[in-house]
Protein backbone atom coordinates (compact mmCIF):
# COMPACT_ATOMS: atom_id res chain seq x y z
CA UNK A 1 0.00 0.00 0.00
CA UNK A 2 1.26 3.43 -0.87
CA UNK A 3 -0.07 6.16 1.45
CA UNK A 4 -0.77 9.32 0.04
CA UNK A 5 2.83 12.04 0.39
CA UNK A 6 3.49 13.26 3.53
CA UNK A 7 3.73 17.19 4.31
CA UNK A 8 6.31 18.89 1.38
CA UNK A 9 7.82 21.04 3.97
CA UNK A 10 8.01 18.24 6.89
CA UNK A 11 9.92 16.31 4.38
CA UNK A 12 12.43 18.77 3.67
CA UNK A 13 13.69 19.00 7.42
CA UNK A 14 16.84 17.14 7.38
CA UNK A 15 16.86 14.62 10.18
CA UNK A 16 18.88 16.01 13.52
CA UNK A 17 22.72 16.37 13.07
CA UNK A 18 22.61 15.35 16.26
CA UNK A 19 22.76 11.38 15.84
CA UNK A 20 22.75 9.02 18.60
CA UNK A 21 23.09 5.41 18.39
CA UNK A 22 20.79 4.51 21.17
CA UNK A 23 21.91 0.87 21.03
CA UNK A 24 25.32 1.36 21.82
CA UNK A 25 24.14 3.33 24.73
CA UNK A 26 23.54 0.65 27.17
CA UNK A 27 26.70 -0.54 27.18
CA UNK A 28 27.55 0.38 30.80
CA UNK A 29 30.67 1.45 30.37
CA UNK A 30 29.22 4.13 28.11
CA UNK A 31 29.52 7.52 30.23
CA UNK A 32 27.10 10.07 28.13
CA UNK A 33 28.00 13.94 28.83
CA UNK A 34 25.24 15.36 26.73
CA UNK A 35 21.65 15.14 28.13
CA UNK A 36 20.41 19.07 28.61
CA UNK A 37 17.62 17.97 31.68
CA UNK A 38 18.79 18.80 35.15
CA UNK A 39 20.28 15.75 36.72
CA UNK A 40 17.78 16.70 40.10
CA UNK A 41 14.58 15.26 40.55
CA UNK A 42 11.93 17.29 41.08
CA UNK A 43 12.03 19.21 44.53
CA UNK A 44 9.94 16.88 46.38
CA UNK A 45 7.45 19.44 47.69
CA UNK A 46 6.81 20.84 44.34
CA UNK A 47 5.89 16.76 43.81
CA UNK A 48 4.00 16.60 46.38
CA UNK A 49 1.66 19.36 45.64
CA UNK A 50 1.14 17.64 42.25
CA UNK A 51 0.16 14.25 43.84
CA UNK A 52 -2.27 16.18 46.01
CA UNK A 53 -3.49 17.88 43.10
CA UNK A 54 -4.42 14.08 42.10
CA UNK A 55 -5.88 13.63 45.67
CA UNK A 56 -7.89 16.59 45.55
CA UNK A 57 -9.31 15.66 42.35
CA UNK A 58 -8.20 18.39 40.53
CA UNK A 59 -8.02 16.32 36.94
CA UNK A 60 -9.43 18.02 34.82
CA UNK A 61 -8.86 20.41 32.01
CA UNK A 62 -8.13 23.83 33.51
CA UNK A 63 -8.74 27.33 31.89
CA UNK A 64 -7.30 27.55 28.88
CA UNK A 65 -4.98 30.22 29.74
CA UNK A 66 -3.72 28.14 32.46
CA UNK A 67 -4.89 28.45 36.12
CA UNK A 68 -5.71 31.67 37.28
CA UNK A 69 -3.71 31.25 40.54
CA UNK A 70 -0.87 30.05 38.55
CA UNK A 71 -0.83 32.98 36.35
CA UNK A 72 -0.80 35.66 39.34
CA UNK A 73 2.20 33.78 40.22
CA UNK A 74 4.38 33.88 37.26
CA UNK A 75 3.23 37.63 36.99
CA UNK A 76 4.58 38.56 40.45
CA UNK A 77 7.35 36.08 39.81
CA UNK A 78 8.81 37.57 36.90
CA UNK A 79 8.21 40.93 38.45
CA UNK A 80 10.17 40.56 41.41
CA UNK A 81 13.32 38.73 39.37
CA UNK A 82 13.24 41.09 36.10
CA UNK A 83 11.17 43.90 36.49
CA UNK A 84 9.09 42.53 34.05
CA UNK A 85 4.95 43.53 34.21
CA UNK A 86 2.52 41.49 32.98
CA UNK A 87 -1.09 41.50 34.06
CA UNK A 88 -2.47 37.82 35.03
CA UNK A 89 -5.62 37.83 33.42
CA UNK A 90 -4.40 38.98 29.51
CA UNK A 91 -0.69 38.85 29.57
CA UNK A 92 0.31 35.24 30.69
CA UNK A 93 -0.08 31.94 29.11
CA UNK A 94 0.64 28.73 30.47
CA UNK A 95 1.76 26.48 28.05
CA UNK A 96 2.92 22.58 27.99
CA UNK A 97 6.78 23.63 28.07
CA UNK A 98 8.35 26.17 26.62
CA UNK A 99 8.44 24.59 23.73
CA UNK A 100 4.77 24.76 22.88
CA UNK A 101 5.36 28.45 23.89
CA UNK A 102 7.72 29.06 20.91
CA UNK A 103 5.73 27.15 18.46
CA UNK A 104 2.52 28.94 19.24
CA UNK A 105 4.54 32.32 18.59
CA UNK A 106 5.94 31.24 15.18
CA UNK A 107 2.53 29.90 14.11
CA UNK A 108 1.15 32.92 15.04
CA UNK A 109 3.05 35.81 13.37
CA UNK A 110 4.82 33.61 10.28
CA UNK A 111 3.72 34.28 6.66
CA UNK A 112 5.45 32.20 4.04
CA UNK A 113 8.27 33.47 3.43
CA UNK A 114 8.84 35.39 6.66
CA UNK A 115 12.17 35.15 7.61
CA UNK A 116 13.29 34.34 11.31
CA UNK A 117 16.60 35.56 12.68
CA UNK A 118 18.77 32.94 14.52
CA UNK A 119 21.22 33.64 16.49
CA UNK A 120 23.90 30.49 15.29
CA UNK A 121 24.55 27.82 16.76
CA UNK A 122 21.36 27.73 17.97
CA UNK A 123 19.31 25.21 20.14
CA UNK A 124 17.88 22.88 17.43
CA UNK A 125 14.43 23.27 17.61
CA UNK A 126 13.94 27.00 16.26
CA UNK A 127 14.63 26.43 12.43
CA UNK A 128 12.64 23.17 11.68
CA UNK A 129 9.31 24.84 13.19
CA UNK A 130 10.05 27.77 10.91
CA UNK A 131 10.50 25.69 8.26
CA UNK A 132 7.49 23.72 8.92
CA UNK A 133 5.27 26.94 8.97
CA UNK A 134 6.93 27.87 5.42
CA UNK A 135 9.18 30.71 6.71
CA UNK A 136 12.95 30.83 6.54
CA UNK A 137 15.87 30.44 8.37
CA UNK A 138 18.30 33.32 8.58
CA UNK A 139 21.35 32.37 10.39
CA UNK A 140 23.15 35.06 12.60
CA UNK A 141 26.60 33.81 13.16
CA UNK A 142 27.72 34.34 16.73
CA UNK A 143 31.52 34.07 17.61
CA UNK A 144 33.55 32.80 20.45
CA UNK A 145 35.62 36.30 20.71
CA UNK A 146 33.08 38.18 20.95
CA UNK A 147 31.81 35.73 23.99
CA UNK A 148 29.06 34.31 21.18
CA UNK A 149 27.06 37.74 22.23
CA UNK A 150 24.96 38.35 19.29
CA UNK A 151 26.64 41.53 18.11
CA UNK A 152 24.17 44.28 16.36
CA UNK A 153 26.33 44.97 13.65
CA UNK A 154 26.08 41.62 12.84
CA UNK A 155 22.04 41.13 13.33
CA UNK A 156 21.94 44.70 11.04
CA UNK A 157 23.55 43.00 7.76
CA UNK A 158 21.16 39.91 8.00
CA UNK A 159 17.86 41.75 7.98
CA UNK A 160 16.17 41.64 4.53
CA UNK A 161 13.01 43.85 4.17
CA UNK A 162 11.52 40.29 5.01
CA UNK A 163 12.82 39.91 8.51
CA UNK A 164 9.78 39.47 10.95
CA UNK A 165 11.35 37.74 14.04
CA UNK A 166 14.58 37.64 16.12
CA UNK A 167 15.10 34.50 18.14
CA UNK A 168 16.70 35.41 21.29
CA UNK A 169 17.67 32.63 23.87
CA UNK A 170 19.90 33.78 26.44
CA UNK A 171 21.59 31.95 28.75
CA UNK A 172 22.43 30.34 25.75
CA UNK A 173 22.00 26.99 24.93
CA UNK A 174 24.67 25.46 23.68
CA UNK A 175 27.62 27.78 24.58
CA UNK A 176 26.54 29.07 27.95
CA UNK A 177 26.88 32.92 26.52
CA UNK A 178 24.87 35.08 28.27
CA UNK A 179 23.44 38.57 27.46
CA UNK A 180 24.31 41.75 29.81
CA UNK A 181 22.19 44.88 29.82
CA UNK A 182 24.52 46.66 27.66
CA UNK A 183 24.46 44.00 24.64
CA UNK A 184 20.67 44.15 24.93
CA UNK A 185 20.85 47.83 24.85
CA UNK A 186 22.66 48.24 21.57
CA UNK A 187 20.91 45.21 20.16
CA UNK A 188 17.49 47.25 21.48
CA UNK A 189 17.75 49.85 18.29
CA UNK A 190 18.67 47.68 15.35
CA UNK A 191 15.27 46.02 16.51
CA UNK A 192 12.72 48.86 16.56
CA UNK A 193 14.31 50.12 13.64
CA UNK A 194 13.42 46.59 11.38
CA UNK A 195 10.15 46.59 13.45
CA UNK A 196 11.25 43.12 14.37
CA UNK A 197 9.08 40.94 16.86
CA UNK A 198 11.85 39.37 19.69
CA UNK A 199 11.34 35.94 20.63
CA UNK A 200 12.74 35.93 24.06
CA UNK A 201 13.36 32.07 25.05
CA UNK A 202 14.76 32.47 28.79
CA UNK A 203 14.33 29.33 29.86
CA UNK A 204 17.77 29.49 31.75
CA UNK A 205 17.37 32.64 33.15
CA UNK A 206 17.27 31.53 36.47
CA UNK A 207 21.17 29.20 35.73
CA UNK A 208 23.28 32.57 35.91
CA UNK A 209 26.97 32.27 37.30
CA UNK A 210 27.62 35.75 39.27
CA UNK A 211 25.61 38.01 37.19
CA UNK A 212 21.99 38.32 37.79
CA UNK A 213 19.92 37.86 34.46
CA UNK A 214 18.45 41.01 32.22
CA UNK A 215 15.75 40.53 30.41
CA UNK A 216 15.14 42.16 27.03
CA UNK A 217 11.67 42.73 27.66
CA UNK A 218 12.51 44.85 30.67
CA UNK A 219 14.13 47.19 28.45
CA UNK A 220 11.96 50.83 27.87
CA UNK A 221 9.37 50.13 24.53
CA UNK A 222 10.55 46.22 24.13
CA UNK A 223 8.07 44.94 26.01
CA UNK A 224 5.32 45.20 22.87
CA UNK A 225 7.03 43.55 20.55
CA UNK A 226 8.85 41.03 23.03
CA UNK A 227 7.98 37.90 23.50
CA UNK A 228 8.87 36.66 26.84
CA UNK A 229 9.03 32.76 26.93
CA UNK A 230 10.15 30.62 29.85
CA UNK A 231 9.51 27.45 32.21
CA UNK A 232 9.88 25.37 34.88
CA UNK A 233 12.17 22.81 33.38
CA UNK A 234 15.27 24.45 34.17
CA UNK A 235 14.89 26.17 36.98
CA UNK A 236 12.88 23.68 39.05
CA UNK A 237 14.40 20.85 37.73
CA UNK A 238 10.36 20.01 36.42
CA UNK A 239 11.21 18.59 32.52
CA UNK A 240 8.77 15.53 32.62
CA UNK A 241 5.81 17.99 34.08
CA UNK A 242 6.05 19.51 30.79
CA UNK A 243 5.22 23.27 31.74
CA UNK A 244 6.02 26.80 30.82
CA UNK A 245 4.56 30.16 29.84
CA UNK A 246 4.71 33.18 27.51
CA UNK A 247 4.41 36.80 28.67
CA UNK A 248 3.95 39.39 26.07
CA UNK A 249 1.15 42.35 25.11
CA UNK A 250 -2.20 41.42 25.87
CA UNK A 251 -2.45 41.64 21.66
CA UNK A 252 0.29 39.27 21.11
CA UNK A 253 -0.94 36.63 23.94
CA UNK A 254 -4.70 36.65 22.41
CA UNK A 255 -3.37 35.67 19.39
CA UNK A 256 -1.34 32.96 20.52
CA UNK A 257 -4.11 31.30 22.71
CA UNK A 258 -5.90 31.47 19.78
CA UNK A 259 -3.73 28.99 18.42
CA UNK A 260 -3.27 27.53 21.70
CA UNK A 261 -7.07 26.76 22.35
CA UNK A 262 -7.38 24.50 19.04
CA UNK A 263 -4.11 22.54 19.45
CA UNK A 264 -3.52 22.04 22.86
CA UNK A 265 -6.91 23.17 24.94
CA UNK A 266 -4.94 23.39 28.38
CA UNK A 267 -1.46 22.58 30.13
CA UNK A 268 -1.52 19.66 32.43
CA UNK A 269 -3.69 20.43 35.61
CA UNK A 270 -1.28 18.38 37.60
CA UNK A 271 1.51 20.08 36.40
CA UNK A 272 0.46 23.91 37.31
CA UNK A 273 -0.82 22.65 40.97
CA UNK A 274 3.07 21.69 40.84
CA UNK A 275 4.21 24.92 39.57
CA UNK A 276 2.35 27.07 41.55
CA UNK A 277 3.96 25.58 44.55
CA UNK A 278 7.25 26.09 43.17
CA UNK A 279 6.71 29.52 42.41
CA UNK A 280 5.50 29.95 46.00
CA UNK A 281 7.86 28.13 48.27
CA UNK A 282 10.76 26.84 45.94
CA UNK A 283 12.92 29.44 45.08
CA UNK A 284 15.62 28.26 47.67
CA UNK A 285 15.39 24.67 45.90
CA UNK A 286 16.54 26.56 42.23
CA UNK A 287 19.56 28.44 43.82
CA UNK A 288 20.55 25.27 45.60
CA UNK A 289 20.52 23.99 42.16
CA UNK A 290 22.42 26.69 40.25
CA UNK A 291 24.88 26.69 43.31
CA UNK A 292 25.92 23.41 42.64
CA UNK A 293 25.83 23.79 38.70
CA UNK A 294 28.19 26.29 39.32
CA UNK A 295 30.85 24.52 41.19
CA UNK A 296 30.76 22.11 38.11
CA UNK A 297 30.93 24.70 35.93
CA UNK A 298 34.14 26.29 37.45
CA UNK A 299 35.90 22.53 37.71
CA UNK A 300 34.73 21.41 34.33
CA UNK A 301 36.38 24.67 32.71
CA UNK A 302 39.33 24.91 34.18
CA UNK A 303 39.71 20.84 34.02
CA UNK A 304 39.39 21.27 30.18
CA UNK A 305 42.22 24.03 30.03
CA UNK A 306 44.44 22.02 32.35
CA UNK A 307 44.32 19.06 30.04
CA UNK A 308 44.85 21.60 26.86
CA UNK A 309 40.98 22.53 25.05
CA UNK A 310 40.68 26.01 25.11
CA UNK A 311 37.42 26.45 26.75
CA UNK A 312 35.12 29.43 26.50
CA UNK A 313 34.19 30.40 30.67
CA UNK A 314 30.34 30.00 30.10
CA UNK A 315 28.34 32.06 32.62
CA UNK A 316 25.03 30.53 31.87
CA UNK A 317 22.99 27.46 31.50
CA UNK A 318 24.76 24.13 31.62
CA UNK A 319 26.72 23.39 28.99
CA UNK A 320 30.30 24.20 28.43
CA UNK A 321 31.42 24.31 24.47
CA UNK A 322 35.22 24.03 24.49
CA UNK A 323 37.06 24.34 20.79
CA UNK A 324 38.67 21.24 19.31
CA UNK A 325 40.29 22.88 16.51
CA UNK A 326 43.32 22.33 17.50
CA UNK A 327 43.25 18.76 17.29
CA UNK A 328 42.75 18.49 13.57
CA UNK A 329 39.59 16.85 13.46
CA UNK A 330 35.99 17.54 12.48
CA UNK A 331 33.16 17.98 15.35
CA UNK A 332 32.24 14.72 14.08
CA UNK A 333 35.64 13.01 14.37
CA UNK A 334 36.10 13.93 17.58
CA UNK A 335 33.15 13.09 19.07
CA UNK A 336 32.89 9.59 17.18
CA UNK A 337 36.14 8.75 17.84
CA UNK A 338 36.13 9.58 21.20
CA UNK A 339 32.78 7.56 21.64
CA UNK A 340 34.91 4.60 19.86
CA UNK A 341 37.89 5.07 21.81
CA UNK A 342 36.65 5.84 25.12
CA UNK A 343 33.11 5.39 25.68
CA UNK A 344 32.57 9.01 26.17
CA UNK A 345 29.38 10.32 24.60
CA UNK A 346 29.53 14.77 23.72
CA UNK A 347 27.35 16.12 21.21
CA UNK A 348 29.32 17.86 17.97
CA UNK A 349 29.17 21.58 17.93
CA UNK A 350 27.89 21.29 14.00
CA UNK A 351 24.50 19.78 15.47
CA UNK A 352 23.49 23.01 16.95
CA UNK A 353 24.68 24.74 12.80
CA UNK A 354 27.53 25.07 10.76
CA UNK A 355 28.59 27.66 12.81
CA UNK A 356 29.51 24.88 15.63
CA UNK A 357 32.07 23.25 13.78
CA UNK A 358 35.23 22.77 15.57
CA UNK A 359 33.18 22.84 18.97
CA UNK A 360 31.60 20.36 21.37
CA UNK A 361 29.11 20.44 24.20
CA UNK A 362 29.24 19.16 27.40
CA UNK A 363 26.23 19.05 29.72
CA UNK A 364 27.12 19.59 33.30
CA UNK A 365 23.79 18.29 34.64
CA UNK A 366 26.17 15.60 35.64
CA UNK A 367 27.67 14.48 39.06
CA UNK A 368 31.03 15.88 39.61
CA UNK A 369 31.82 11.99 39.68
CA UNK A 370 30.91 11.57 36.10
CA UNK A 371 32.67 15.30 35.01
CA UNK A 372 35.40 13.81 36.51
CA UNK A 373 35.59 10.75 35.00
CA UNK A 374 34.60 12.48 31.69
CA UNK A 375 37.66 14.98 31.34
CA UNK A 376 39.77 11.25 32.84
CA UNK A 377 38.50 10.07 29.19
CA UNK A 378 39.00 13.02 27.16
CA UNK A 379 42.17 13.16 28.70
CA UNK A 380 43.37 10.17 27.34
CA UNK A 381 41.63 10.17 24.06
CA UNK A 382 43.58 13.78 23.37
CA UNK A 383 47.25 12.01 24.46
CA UNK A 384 46.49 9.29 22.11
CA UNK A 385 44.95 11.12 18.52
CA UNK B 1 40.17 32.07 53.04
CA UNK B 2 36.89 33.88 53.90
CA UNK B 3 34.66 31.76 56.24
CA UNK B 4 32.11 30.83 53.95
CA UNK B 5 34.83 29.08 51.74
CA UNK B 6 36.10 27.20 54.50
CA UNK B 7 32.83 25.84 55.45
CA UNK B 8 32.41 24.81 51.57
CA UNK B 9 35.88 23.04 51.77
CA UNK B 10 34.32 21.07 54.66
CA UNK B 11 30.53 20.60 52.70
CA UNK B 12 32.79 18.81 49.73
CA UNK B 13 34.80 16.35 51.92
CA UNK B 14 31.70 15.65 53.99
CA UNK B 15 29.90 14.38 50.64
CA UNK B 16 33.20 13.27 48.92
CA UNK B 17 36.68 13.02 50.77
CA UNK B 18 38.02 11.55 47.69
CA UNK B 19 38.22 15.39 46.22
CA UNK B 20 42.17 16.35 45.53
CA UNK B 21 42.69 20.25 46.73
CA UNK B 22 43.16 20.58 42.92
CA UNK B 23 39.70 19.39 42.49
CA UNK B 24 38.17 21.72 45.49
CA UNK B 25 40.30 24.83 44.15
CA UNK B 26 38.59 24.81 41.21
CA UNK B 27 35.21 24.13 42.45
CA UNK B 28 35.35 26.68 44.60
CA UNK B 29 37.99 29.29 43.40
CA UNK B 30 40.98 29.49 45.05
CA UNK B 31 44.58 27.94 44.25
CA UNK B 32 44.92 24.03 45.28
CA UNK B 33 48.19 25.51 47.83
CA UNK B 34 45.94 27.78 49.62
CA UNK B 35 43.64 24.83 50.32
CA UNK B 36 46.18 22.12 51.26
CA UNK B 37 46.98 24.76 53.80
CA UNK B 38 43.65 25.40 54.60
CA UNK B 39 42.64 21.40 55.32
CA UNK B 40 46.04 20.67 56.69
CA UNK B 41 44.63 23.48 59.10
CA UNK B 42 40.98 22.07 59.89
CA UNK B 43 43.19 18.65 60.71
CA UNK B 44 44.89 19.96 63.16
CA UNK B 45 42.31 21.93 64.91
CA UNK B 46 40.52 18.77 64.77
CA UNK B 47 37.55 19.61 62.59
CA UNK B 48 38.35 17.05 60.34
CA UNK B 49 38.48 14.12 62.18
CA UNK B 50 39.00 10.80 59.60
CA UNK B 51 38.07 9.93 56.00
CA UNK B 52 35.62 7.06 55.29
CA UNK B 53 33.94 5.64 52.48
CA UNK B 54 30.25 5.35 52.55
CA UNK B 55 29.29 1.49 51.76
CA UNK B 56 25.64 -0.04 51.09
CA UNK B 57 26.82 -3.00 53.82
CA UNK B 58 23.41 -3.99 52.88
CA UNK B 59 24.92 -5.36 49.36
CA UNK B 60 26.93 -7.61 50.46
CA UNK B 61 23.63 -10.07 52.23
CA UNK B 62 26.22 -10.60 55.21
CA UNK B 63 24.47 -12.27 58.86
CA UNK B 64 24.75 -8.49 60.58
CA UNK B 65 22.88 -5.89 61.04
CA UNK B 66 23.22 -2.49 62.69
CA UNK B 67 22.18 -1.29 66.07
CA UNK B 68 20.64 2.39 67.57
CA UNK B 69 20.88 1.84 71.20
CA UNK B 70 18.80 4.17 73.39
CA UNK B 71 20.55 4.46 76.94
CA UNK B 72 20.01 5.83 79.94
CA UNK B 73 22.05 6.89 82.64
CA UNK B 74 21.90 8.23 86.67
CA UNK B 75 25.19 10.22 86.58
CA UNK B 76 26.75 10.14 89.74
CA UNK B 77 28.43 12.49 92.10
CA UNK B 78 32.18 12.66 90.53
CA UNK B 79 30.79 11.31 86.85
CA UNK B 80 28.80 13.11 84.92
CA UNK B 81 27.34 12.59 81.39
CA UNK B 82 30.86 13.45 79.44
CA UNK B 83 32.52 10.63 81.56
CA UNK B 84 30.04 8.33 81.34
CA UNK B 85 29.86 8.37 77.27
CA UNK B 86 33.88 8.21 77.02
CA UNK B 87 33.42 4.83 79.01
CA UNK B 88 30.55 3.71 75.94
CA UNK B 89 32.88 5.44 73.56
CA UNK B 90 35.37 3.03 74.21
CA UNK B 91 34.29 -0.14 73.53
CA UNK B 92 35.55 -0.89 69.74
CA UNK B 93 31.83 -2.39 69.09
CA UNK B 94 30.58 0.76 69.81
CA UNK B 95 30.71 3.52 65.97
CA UNK B 96 29.05 6.25 67.55
CA UNK B 97 27.37 7.58 70.33
CA UNK B 98 24.99 10.60 70.81
CA UNK B 99 23.89 12.60 74.16
CA UNK B 100 20.56 13.40 73.42
CA UNK B 101 17.30 15.44 74.61
CA UNK B 102 14.13 13.50 74.94
CA UNK B 103 13.39 10.46 76.91
CA UNK B 104 16.70 8.88 76.98
CA UNK B 105 20.39 10.39 77.33
CA UNK B 106 22.49 8.86 75.14
CA UNK B 107 21.53 7.16 71.20
CA UNK B 108 24.81 4.66 70.65
CA UNK B 109 24.88 3.05 67.12
CA UNK B 110 26.36 -0.48 66.35
CA UNK B 111 27.61 -1.23 62.90
CA UNK B 112 27.70 -4.96 61.06
CA UNK B 113 27.06 -6.97 64.05
CA UNK B 114 25.73 -10.19 64.12
CA UNK B 115 22.82 -10.40 66.57
CA UNK B 116 24.77 -12.53 68.87
CA UNK B 117 27.28 -9.83 69.30
CA UNK B 118 24.77 -7.20 70.05
CA UNK B 119 23.14 -9.31 72.70
CA UNK B 120 26.31 -10.18 74.19
CA UNK B 121 27.55 -6.20 74.04
CA UNK B 122 24.46 -5.14 75.40
CA UNK B 123 24.07 -7.68 77.84
CA UNK B 124 27.51 -8.24 79.44
CA UNK B 125 29.47 -4.51 78.36
CA UNK B 126 26.73 -2.16 78.73
CA UNK B 127 24.60 -2.69 80.77
CA UNK B 128 27.25 -3.56 83.97
CA UNK B 129 28.46 -0.13 83.52
CA UNK B 130 27.37 1.04 87.02
CA UNK B 131 25.37 4.42 86.02
CA UNK B 132 23.85 2.90 83.36
CA UNK B 133 19.63 2.65 83.78
CA UNK B 134 18.47 1.25 81.28
CA UNK B 135 18.96 0.26 77.43
CA UNK B 136 16.72 -0.14 74.56
CA UNK B 137 17.69 -1.65 71.33
CA UNK B 138 16.55 -1.01 68.13
CA UNK B 139 17.71 -2.89 65.01
CA UNK B 140 18.09 -0.63 61.82
CA UNK B 141 16.20 -3.09 58.79
CA UNK B 142 17.70 -1.07 56.15
CA UNK B 143 19.76 1.90 55.24
CA UNK B 144 18.06 4.16 52.30
CA UNK B 145 20.53 7.42 52.84
CA UNK B 146 23.42 7.80 54.48
CA UNK B 147 25.79 10.41 54.80
CA UNK B 148 23.44 13.04 52.25
CA UNK B 149 23.78 9.76 49.81
CA UNK B 150 21.24 7.62 48.78
CA UNK B 151 21.94 3.97 48.30
CA UNK B 152 20.15 1.57 45.47
CA UNK B 153 17.78 2.35 43.54
CA UNK B 154 17.67 6.09 44.81
CA UNK B 155 21.17 6.64 42.26
CA UNK B 156 19.75 5.56 39.11
CA UNK B 157 19.84 8.24 36.20
CA UNK B 158 16.45 8.03 34.74
CA UNK B 159 17.13 10.53 32.28
CA UNK B 160 16.77 9.38 28.44
CA UNK B 161 19.15 10.13 26.03
CA UNK B 162 17.57 12.50 23.32
CA UNK B 163 18.43 14.54 20.72
CA UNK B 164 17.46 17.80 21.90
Amino acid sequence: MKLPPFNKRLESIEPSRIKIDFTKLKDPEVLSLSIGEPDFETPWGISQAGIEAIQHGYTFYSDDAGLPSLREEISSYVKRHYGLHYEAKDEVLVTVGASEAIDLTFRAILNEGDEVLIPMPSYISYGPLVTLLGGVVKPVVIKEDKKFRLQPEDLEKAITPKSKILVLNYPHNPTGAILEKEDLERLAPVIKKHNLYVISDEIYAELTYGKKHVSMASLPDMKERTIYISGFSKAFAMTGWRLGYVCSSKEIIAHLRKVHQYAMLAAPTISQFAAVEALKNNEGETYKMRDAYDERRKYLVQALRDIGLSCFTPEGAFYVFPSIKKTGLTSDQFVTQLFDKEKLLLIAGNGFGEAGEGYVRISYAYSLDKLKEGIRRISKFLKEI
Amino acid sequence: MDNTKVVKILELLEKDSSLTDEEIGSLIGEKAADVTAEVKRLTKEGFICGYQAVIDWGKENEEKADALIEVKVSPQKDKGFDAIANDIAKFDEVSAVYLMSGSYDFAVMLERKTMKEISKFVFEKLATLPSISGTSTHFILRKYKDHKIVMGEGTKDRRVERIL
